[in-house]
């Protein structure tokens, strides 16, 4: 199949505490770390929404690339938080990259996994020689309504990925599949600013079901093991599912926490199980082997199966790694958070 | 003078998205802002991408901006000389004023101009941070 031959992430620099939140919420902040598994969140900057996150996702991954931007054939953006309700995201990425005007674009949506159902859809594009490249980005602005318990862990972040053909890859996709079902765990309906979820009922018939169904599926489907494989991400909607889905198969520590950035930022939705990969992929060696199993509510998960290059050597120090941007960091108290939030003026 | 208008704005995403900016064919001066003519005489010029990097020439802490610009009041505006040559004003963003000095590199980022009400195109363009 095509693979990745360009990778990229981007956070913003600002920072909430658990314990500032739960001094709003009057909560108990250290149930509340304990029953996530998360201490703080990354938050947006007061100029910086899901368009801008993916620009400078999509410029590292140029970067990482070394591609004249022309080439790119198909722009895509996945997001629970395009700044627009009529008016591609996608396009205006694609103009500040300089793609000229020589490519198709959408945006996609399909709760948390909307960016890497795109990596599907470009490696089709790819693989049949419909475009050279294709740019596929997961991003988020992440929205939770004030009070709600979503409010400890919906972070802004996001990831690229530019797929191309096998010979250029720095990671080839092995296989991919998708497990896809209509389960209502979480959803936002039109003109709704939040979103609204179903409790418990996220975990074992939606996230769970979903992801291990995929993963299976993908293993089945390469006939190989997961202890065949050196890193495995799962998406991270707290700190505590990925860790479940991890029991689940046997993975171990090593396998799982290097991709874990949940713990560090939060659940950046469409980002998520994208900038998991994107920091297993800054320290994969070539001959790593790769899992990465997304999740979106409503429901789907995408699963990948992927084998590191050579090629992976020299590019992963041509752009900024995605440690890079978790560990600069300026923290927020709440009330500047409503104002970046925007849930005060 | 502030005009808000979208028009404007498009008529600019290719300098304002992307850093693109002029050379003079004859003697090389760079510019960000298209000029009529260069300070050698020449009337010709060279399209030109500047890669975004630069240094602080100036800085100073705006409170009182254009009323779209109210969000993100104060912020920072600054005077910075690319590495090529040109010399752009931009907003200088992701740091305190007290943090910022003359001489700091600074590298471009993508970010939200401003919003035309609640009903208008979102404006985006380049504004620099500290280098990191």
């Amino acid at each position: 199949m095509a693979g990745i031959i360009g990778f990229g992430a981007y956070i913003p620099k600002y920072r909430i505490k658990a314990e500032e939140i739960a001094a709003v919420q009057n909560a108990n902040a250290e149930a509340i770390k304990r029953g996530l598994g998360l201490t703080e969140k990354s938050v947006p900057g007061k100029d910086e929404d899901t368009i801008t996150i993916s620009v400078e996702a999509a410029r590292n991954a140029l970067a990482r690339a070394e591609i004249n931007p022309r080439e790119i054939g198909a722009v895509y953006v996945g997001s629970e938080s395009h700044p627009y309700a009529v008016k591609p995201s996608s396009a205006i990425v694609a103009e500040s990259l300089g793609v000229g005007n020589d490519y198709t674009a959408v945006d996609t949506e399909f709760a948390c996994k909307a960016g890497s159902a795109t990596i599907q859809i470009n490696a089709g594009l790819v693989d049949s020689k419909m475009v050279r490249y294709g740019l596929s980005i997961g991003a988020d602005t992440s929205q939770a309504e004030p009070g709600n318990a979503l409010e400890y862990s919906a972070a802004a972040g996001g990831a690229a990925f530019i797929i191309g053909p096998n010979e250029e890859a720095l990671a080839i996709i092995d296989s991919t599949c998708s497990f896809t079902s209509d389960t209502p765990d979480f959803w936002r309906r039109a003109m709704q600013p939040y979103p609204s979820h179903a409790g418990r009922f996220t975990g074992e018939p939606a996230y769970f079901k979903h992801v291990v169904g995929a993963t299976k599926m993908l293993l089945e489907k390469t006939n190989t093991k997961i202890e065949d494989y050196t890193y495995v991400v799962f998406h991270m909607p707290n700190g505590k599912f990925p860790m479940n889905a991890a029991k689940i198969f046997g993975v171990t520590k090593e396998q799982i926490e290097p991709g874990l950035i949940v713990t560090k930022i939060g659940n950046t939705y469409s980002g998520s199980s994208l900038l998991g990969l994107a920091c297993v992929l800054d320290i994969a060696k070539p001959g790593d082997k790769i899992l990465m199993t997304s999740y979106g509510s409503g429901s789907g998960s995408d699963s990948f199966a992927l084998t590191v290059t050579e090629k992976m050597v020299e590019a992963q120090d041509r752009a900024k790694k995605t440690q890079d941007y978790v560990d600069r960091k300026e923290y927020l108290t709440y009330p500047q958070y409503a104002k970046h939030m925007e849930t005060i003026h | 003078m502030f005009r808000d208008s979208s028009i404007i704005r498009w008529r600019n995403y290719s300098d304002r998205y992307m850093l693109e900016g002029y050379e003079c064919t004859n003697c090389g001066k760079k510019y960000f802002e298209k000029k009529g003519m260069c300070v050698c005489g020449s009337l010709d010029f060279n399209n030109l991408s500047f890669c975004g990097k630069g240094k602080i020439v100036s800085f100073t802490k705006i409170h009182s901006g254009p009323e779209v610009f109210q969000e993100q009041t104060p912020y920072c505006v600054g005077i910075i000389d690319l590495d090529e040559g040109a010399r752009i004003t931009a907003q200088i963003i992701d740091s305190k004023y007290k943090d910022l000095s003359i001489g700091q590199e600074v590298e471009a980022v993508f970010r939200k101009f401003y919003k035309s009400g609640e009903k208008g195109v979102i404006h985006y363009g380049t504004k620099f941070r500290p280098k990191f």
